[in-house]
């Protein structure tokens, strides 16, 4: 069937992409300035621990074959040994993995959440006062830095009325649960101002098109106009709207988990940063790649899954 | 006066949806608006100096944590003691500087890869396409944040790194408008006529397909000084004691609960940028009629 | 006994930003059962929003300002909005321009027939079908059973015309209303489409409104038509006395504008000037500004619709001077060479 088929072939067509991405990350070490390991170490390592951190990466190889090696260890699941802690870069981001898995999912629902009935309650009042308010206001949200969106979020929802834990991410799933609503609302109102904007467009297109008016025409009711023909081709432009975006969600998710101090791949990398541990930065950059490329193909799949025309192509 | 033709089955029936009156002025209400607000935005960067005497790093821990409308301080003062006003204005020159600069080169760079790749496609398209990809599996910040980090800290960094993730937008953009334009009466009559191809491309294409560029780098701005600002705020963009806008939330976040004003502020800055700037891409999008 | 049908003086308002569009300037028109009736103009006479209007699918933001629309005797203008659109919606079927656009994308077609019959005469879902597939056959579409599952964009633009037809009969109007049915087709797949539509009518005694701006597409399928210019119907009748020896110099010029195969002309007439807006009102006949046998009286007064012998009518104030034209514009400058 032409579904299975095109699930196939954008399974297929993520393989080079994901290629790709293992190069930008190699050569991420080749931009530091200077020789690595000394940049890495500080100025007043010893020449051994220089030599010895040569070896471990590979430094004293030919370009080439270091890059062979790092993407055969990765095809192996390998992503290095942290400089910092005793144990593998891979161990250690699937360590934290769960946090960010469910500020990922919990921002992109509320993103919905949020943006579509607004994006619809605009588009049907084209042109009246909510349509305008939803309009403008978010003018004011696409410059808005989500880190600072949290603060403000903390300081009223947490602070001052006291709903929600500051930060942390608690040890039971109810505290997980609490501790997620603040960061997932931040990292879904910070991609909210464009989702709204680019919906609302969609939803005018949808609402004004020929085919609600063929079934208008046929008198079925206005209820049943809205749910069998409007709101699937909403469905739609939605899931494009969202997958356009999902790369700045996640991307959001990383400062927002250090905002609210959830134990995150996020907060791993800044203080792998802080640490110098750079086969952890380098790890997490690429788990970050392969979050945007799986959701991607989320996307994909249930846009064709709600779009017959896009499986032709 | 046009003579019209009526009605052979050559003419198409155009909708019946009357089209409103196009009014063709210089400036439209968000244009002037957007230019307005970030005009005065870079006056109060650049007259920082003629706004306030305070020296924006100068530490006086007697007078830490002044409320806003303290004497002398209109805004108040940090946990140092340093003026939160001088800081903001200071902190403008930095942010609004590196934001517009860092979309100079990415501007360039982009459009004219895409330029070339929309228009002469073959090898050289497929593979700037494959670099696209490859960039854009990436998430901005997250690839932004790691490159400032293997190239070490200093606004060097930082706008090596926003060029090296941020041209591939615009070329993305631009190829777009190119492949589409290419196929245009203008272009093909340029091509007829025997014109050398980096003149159809300078004369004739790149006014065509710069527009969306242009539009694209309203918003492009707004990202870059996120960017800045999120460095800063994670610690790791311009160096202390430099006041930065990011910076300045993170000391004021462990006051949040006694001196609010002092993380909402900075804040409140660069929202007001981003919406000039906004303001200023949909002005130019109804200005140009873009779609 | 009533007509169908009848609509009188119908008036169609657009608001503006910068003022108010009147799009429809009361305009009246009957048609009866089984009837084919076309409505001819140029684009923006006003044509479509008169179809639109009476089935109540005007676009945003345009509204009736005025003027009553009689089914079966019943006046719908005066019931309450749900009952209206229950009795318009029940009575008629509507075709439109663009059949891809008139489709839901992501719906298979052979559900978009049978939800009419599913949502609105109450049948099982097997019933429906059955009754989607019969409706397919009937409009000419090959392998109903298969096609039932296609999504539009899998079918031709034939096809897909067919399907909308099957669309409007689906609900069993009396009436169907088409809107440029064939315009975006191909010229050999127009003549299948109206051929559809013209045995359909015989064999169910459907009636026909057809908006079109092509004269050969209506004097093909109607028996009667109305002429509209600038939101008002400005010559009606049998449509071969119309073409035959038209009352109104626009529906003259109409004529003239079109080559005729039969009778090999060497000369095309145009229309100078262009329609007028629809925002202001002038004085006078709307078409006198363009007209080439206007006199000071016609830009004065605004001509009634008049009625003639051999049920037709005409808005013109000189229309007796009809016999008259065609020698008057032999010599005319405005005659182009083609």
């Amino acid at each position: 069937m032409g579904f299975v088929l095109y699930i196939g072939r954008r399974l297929l067509a993520a393989v080079p992409v994901l290629f790709g991405t293992t190069l930008i990350v190699f050569f991420m070490i080749h931009l530091v300035p200077g020789d690595p390991a000394v940049t890495l170490l500080g100025t007043h390592a010893t020449p051994q621990a220089v030599a010895a951190l040569h070896a471990q990466m590979g430094l004293d190889q030919p370009v080439w074959r270091q890059y062979l090696d790092f993407l055969g260890r990765l095809l192996h699941g390998d992503l290095g040994h942290s400089f910092f802690y005793q144990s593998s870069v891979t161990s250690l981001i699937l360590g934290r993995i769960s946090a960010t898995l469910w500020l990922i999912l919990a921002g992109a629902i509320f993103a919905v959440l949020v943006s579509v009935p607004l994006a619809v309650w605009a588009a049907s009042r084209r042109g009246g006062l909510a349509d305008h308010v939803i309009r403008t206001v978010p003018l004011l949200g696409l410059g808005m830095p989500a880190f600072w969106l949290g603060i403000m979020l903390i300081l009223l929802f947490a602070l001052k009325l006291g709903l929600f834990p500051v930060s942390g991410y608690g040890t039971t799933f109810a505290q997980h649960v609490q501790g997620i609503i603040l960061p997932g609302l931040t990292v879904a109102l910070a991609l909210t101002p464009i989702l709204v904007r680019s919906l609302r467009t969609s939803m005018i297109n949808v609402l004004g098109s020929d085919y609600i008016t063929t079934a208008r025409a046929k008198g079925i009711g206005a209820g049943r106009t809205i749910a069998g023909h409007a709101l699937r081709n909403a469905a739609v432009s939605s899931v494009t709207v969202l997958g356009v975006n999902i790369a700045y969600l996640v991307g959001s998710t990383l400062v927002v988990e250090r905002v609210f101090s959830l134990p995150g791949v996020g907060t791993q990398m800044i203080d792998a940063i802080f640490n110098r541990d750079f086969p952890v930065v380098q790890g997490v950059t690429m788990f970050f790649a392969v979050m945007v490329v799986a959701v991607n193909l989320l996307t994909d799949v249930a846009h064709a899954g709600l779009d017959p025309r896009v499986r032709l192509s | 006066m046009k003579a019209l033709t009526l009605p052979g089955r050559s003419v198409p029936a155009a909708g019946t949806t009357p089209r409103p009156r196009r009014r063709s002025r210089r400036f439209n209400g968000p244009l002037l608006a957007g230019l307005i607000l970030f005009g005065l935005l870079v006056l109060a960067a650049i007259c920082a100096p003629l706004i306030t005497k305070a020296d924006p790093t100068a530490q006086d821990l007697t007078q830490a944590l002044l409320p806003p409308g303290s004497r002398g301080h209109l805004l108040g003062t940090d946990r140092f003691g340093r003026d939160t006003l001088a800081r903001l204005l200071y902190g403008a020159r930095i942010d609004l500087r590196v934001g517009v600069l860092a979309v100079v080169s990415p501007f360039l760079i982009g459009t004219v890869l895409g330029l070339v790749s929309g228009w002469f496609g073959g090898w050289f398209d497929t593979l700037v396409m494959r670099i696209v990809d490859m960039v854009v599996a990436f998430p901005f910040f997250v690839l932004v944040i790691a490159l400032v980090f293997a190239l070490g800290p200093g606004t060097g960094s930082i706008y090596l790194a926003i060029t090296l993730v941020g041209w591939v937008a615009y070329a993305r953009i631009v190829r777009g408008e190119v492949l589409v334009a290419k196929n245009q009466e203008y272009a093909l009559a340029a091509r007829a006529s025997g014109l050398p191809t980096w003149r159809i491309l300078l004369r004739h294409l790149l006014p065509n397909v710069v527009l969306q560029a242009i539009v694209f780098s309203m918003s492009d701005i707004v990202l870059s000084i996120l960017a800045i600002v999120t460095l800063g705020y994670l610690g790791l963009g311009v160096p202390p004691p430099t006041p930065d806008w990011g910076s300045m939330i993170q000391d004021g976040q462990q006051f949040m609960l006694t001196h609010w004003y002092l993380a909402a502020l900075p804040g409140f800055a660069v929202v007001i940028t981003g919406l000039a700037l906004a303001l200023i891409g949909d002005g130019l999008v109804e200005r140009m009629n873009l779609r | 006994m009533s007509p169908l049908l009848e609509v009188e003086d119908l008036h169609v308002e657009i608001p503006l930003p910068h003022g108010t569009l009147h799009a429809v300037r009361g305009v009246s028109l009957t048609a009866d059962a089984g009837e084919a009736v076309g409505l001819v103009g140029e684009s923006g006479s006003g044509k479509s929003l008169t179809l639109r209007a009476l089935l109540g699918l005007l676009p945003q933001p345009a509204r009736i300002s005025s003027g009553r629309i009689v089914l079966d005797g019943v006046d719908v203008t005066a019931l309450p909005a749900r009952e209206r659109r229950r009795r318009l919606t029940g009575a008629m079927g509507m075709v439109f321009q663009d059949s891809l656009t008139a489709l839901n994308p992501v719906m298979r077609v052979g559900a978009q027939i049978a939800e009419a019959p599913r949502r609105k005469l109450g049948m099982s879902a097997a019933q429906a079908k059955a009754r989607a597939v019969e409706l397919m056959e009937r409009v000419g579409i090959p392998d109903p059973e298969r096609r039932y599952r296609a999504y539009p964009h899998e079918l031709s633009g034939g096809m897909r015309q067919r399907i909308c037809i099957a669309i409007a009969l689906s609900g069993r109007p009396r009436l169907i209303l088409a809107d440029e049915p064939t315009t975006a087709l191909d010229v050999t797949i127009q003549a299948q489409v109206l051929g559809v539509v013209e045995s359909l009518r015989r064999a169910e005694g459907v009636g026909l409104i057809l908006v079109s701006h092509d004269l050969a597409v209506v004097s093909e399928t109607c028996r009667r038509i109305y002429v509209m210019y600038a939101g008002r119907v400005v010559e009606s009748g049998p449509i071969l006395d119309v073409l035959s020896a038209p009352r109104h110099p626009y529906s003259f010029a109409l004529l003239r504008s079109v080559p005729d195969p039969d009778a090999p002309v060497h000369r095309l007439l145009t229309i100078p000037g262009q329609p007028p807006d629809l925002m202001e009102t002038a004085a006078g006949c709307s078409f006198a500004p363009r007209c080439l046998f206007a006199a000071d009286a016609c830009r004065e007064q605004d001509p009634p619709l008049v009625a003639l012998p051999g049920d037709r009518a005409t808005a013109c104030l000189r229309h007796e001077e009809a016999d008259r034209w065609s020698d008057l514009v032999a010599g005319l400058a405005t005659v182009e060479e083609v």
